[in-house]
């Protein structure tokens, strides 16, 4: 009797939830993208209204999925899963080949055409059969924001690393250091993502090594809370500050001068532009000659406006 | 006990066949199989999830999770918690990366020495908590941080990342790695395939070969744990020491169980579970990650809970687990089969496990006579 009873509420439950999750699809092709990015990462909310938006466009249907925690693991199963629902094209990040590239080459050879996006490299993508990249490449990013930073004048760091066990965190942070020309030693710290944890962090090492020049923050998630450490420390504006990545607080921080740039990625494109690619090379047989480099682009406080009105959103 | 040759006892209770075969602790989640699957079956049949590569993909993430949740099951029976599940399955990963790919040693000789490691470690756990007393919750909390830390820690220190790779290559010809990476009875999904059953690659070098060509070692892996916990656990006296443990540690040292030494022998059981686990992901996928085994601690309890083991102790069933582990699985992969927004996979598992212990609740008063 009790099962009756949860059988039917189960199904209940379910039916309402895949109701409102079916009111996307769309008649014609069916695209999966499936990123390495936990629940909990607020940054793939712009992902999500690029895929959902281009999926609107081309009238084709669209899903997004994600590893709940994060684990690289289970995203191979969920390429796996994915594959075996037999969509028209698969669109994923490589965060780590190792794990990845087994599960993505299973795909392309049963037929599923795959783009990658954001994680990972062109020679990567094209090992593994994809039809091409679209994304900024991490270390090169890392380098330009360097070279930046050492002609202001900075010869000092610290790197808050909020999500280190990628790789493509600790690239950023490589690359950076490179540009400036110096080690990266212990300029790196491993925050978490906690924001109290990281603001607690920041001031700790900014506290034990009173003469660090800049401050580098691999996105929203470690750059908000260190906003918040600088204010606290009185200094937010008279320390150097760029970022990876935009959401609402850093671009207001751009706009107030705490943080000197932030380096946009401009995410929106690479979930945009795979869905265009792939729909039109599945209509017309039609597909640009190269990959797209969907960055870096820096946002300084100059012309900041429309950035501002659609950070967090689309930018 | 037959009935036959003992004259009838009126102080017993009679209770029906029909009713001894139903009122076990797995029936909640026997319930919840069928419930589970019929709702996959009308919602997502079409979708590619029941052919060969659909059911192979949910059936291997239900085996890992039915192989943690073994080890969880036998120690949540004999009282006690490993919350450090999730960090060790990411420790262990990391120990066989390290001592393979960094020292350059053999990997059997990785395998078998974290394996080592692994057991040592889930001693240390239990000797911990059966020294002190502490709630095993508190001890095991505090591995979940230690072991995690290592995990960042020591691929930093030593190669300046928290991803490992390579081992694939190092593990090429070696004899322990297929154990744990390989597949067996390729010869009959070829078969399948020659038959026009399964699908098969239709472009690149592998053109013409099965999609599936394998069942992998990890659900091997799965069964045989699965196997000899349930025998261990109800057809030997160290499977009643177990239950005697969890259900009244006191009373059991007086009848003379040896219950502290049942106690760390779980936590060493949980442990070597979750350096199967970690073994396995690590020879399939030929990397070892910092981030791996993230919060499956939890997802080995829900598994345990759903079916239908007793939070606090002395109660529970293997099968149950395994069968808490393959809805868990299913309900996992099949939400993005039937197309559910996937953010709302964490309120389909609130809701059934919410609905696992209520219905457990009523079935294990049925069966204990408790009130």
């Amino acid at each position: 009797m009790k099962s009756v009873i949860k059988k039917t509420v189960v199904s209940a439950v379910a039916a309402t939830a895949m109701f409102g999750a079916n009111a996307a699809i769309a008649e014609g092709e069916s695209y999966v993208m499936i990123s390495h990015a936990p629940d909990s990462d607020s940054w793939w909310n712009t992902i999500k209204n690029g895929l959902a938006l281009a999926g609107e466009q081309m009238d084709v249907s669209v899903e997004y999925r994600n590893p709940p925690t994060g684990d690289l693991a289970d995203m191979a199963r969920i390429i796996e899963q994915a594959a075996a629902s037999g969509p028209d094209g698969i669109i994923t990040t490589l965060a780590d080949p190792d794990v990845l590239s087994g599960p993505i080459r299973n795909a392309v050879d049963s037929g599923i055409d795959v783009i990658i996006i954001n994680s990972g490299s062109p020679d990567q993508a094209r090992d593994i059969g994809a039809l091409m990249y679209v994304g900024q490449p991490e270390y090169d990013a890392g380098f330009a924001a360097g070279q930046r930073a050492a002609g202001d004048g900075v010869s000092s760091f610290l790197c808050v690393n909020h999500y280190i066990a990628q790789p493509a965190s600790t690239e950023r942070c490589q690359g950076f250091a490179d540009g400036l020309g110096v080690e990266l030693g212990n300029q790196m710290i491993d925050s978490g993502q906690d924001p109290s944890e990281i603001q607690n962090r920041v001031m700790a090492y900014l506290n034990s090594n009173p003469d660090t020049d800049a401050v580098l923050t691999l996105g929203p998630t470690s750059a908000d809370p260190t906003i918040m450490a600088l204010d606290q420390m009185g200094l937010a504006g008279d320390i150097y500050f760029g970022t990876f990545d935009l959401g609402g607080d850093i671009v207001e921080a751009i706009r107030d001068g705490v943080i000197q740039w932030g380096i946009d990625q401009q995410p929106f494109l690479q979930a945009y532009l795979p869905v265009i690619v792939l729909t039109n090379y599945h209509r017309f047989g039609v597909l640009p000659g190269n990959n797209i480099n969907s960055g870096p682009g820096f946002v300084t406080a100059d012309a900041l406006d429309l950035v501002a009105e659609l950070a967090g959103e689309y930018r | 006990m037959s009935s036959t040759d003992t004259a009838v006892d009126e102080r017993i209770k009679e209770t029906s066949k029909l009713r001894k075969a139903l009122i076990r602790p797995e029936l909640g989640a026997i319930v919840g199989v069928i419930a589970v699957f019929a709702f996959f079956i009308v919602f997502a049949g079409d979708s590619g999830m029941f052919n060969a590569q659909g059911f192979l993909n949910w059936s291997t993430v239900s085996a890992q999770f039915v192989i943690i949740a073994v080890g969880a099951c036998m120690l949540m029976i004999a009282g006690e918690f490993d919350l450090s599940v999730g960090s060790m399955i990411g420790f262990a990963g990391m120990s066989i990366a390290l001592i393979s790919v960094t020292l350059g040693w053999p990997i059997w000789v990785a395998i078998l020495l974290t394996f080592v490691l692994c057991l040592a470690i889930g001693a240390l756990n239990g000797l911990i908590v059966v020294r002190t007393g502490l709630p095993s919750f508190i001890v095991t909390l505090a591995f979940l941080f230690i072991l995690r830390g290592f995990t960042i820690f020591f691929p930093q220190l030593i190669e300046r990342r928290t991803i490992i790779g390579g081992i694939s290559d190092v593990a090429e010809g070696d004899w322990l790695a297929p154990v744990f990476g390989g597949k067996i009875g390729g010869w009959f999904f070829d078969w399948l395939a020659s038959m026009d059953m399964i699908d098969v690659f239709t472009r690149g070098t592998r053109e013409g070969q099965p999609i599936v060509n394998g069942i992998p070692m990890l659900i091997i892996w799965a069964l045989g744990l699965m196997i000899v916990a349930h025998v261990v656990l109800t057809r030997t006296q160290f499977g009643n020491w177990i239950f005697a443990s969890g259900g009244d540690a006191q009373a059991a040292r007086y009848v003379g169980v040896p219950v502290n030494r049942v106690k760390i022998l779980m936590f060493m059981f949980t442990a070597f579970c979750g350096c199967v686990f970690a073994t396995c992901q690590v020879m399939e996928f030929g990397s070892a990650g910092a981030d791996r085994g993230l919060l499956k601690e939890f997802e080995a309890i829900i598994a345990v809970v759903i079916g239908g083991a007793l939070l606090t102790g002395g109660y529970g069933s293997v099968i149950g687990a395994a069968l808490g582990a393959l809805i868990f699985g299913v309900v996992q992969q099949g939400l993005f089969f039937a197309g559910v927004e996937s953010s709302l996979f964490r309120v389909f598992l609130g809701v059934i496990l919410l609905f696992a212990v209520i219905l457990n609740t009523y079935i294990r008063r049925i069966i204990t006579g408790e009130h």
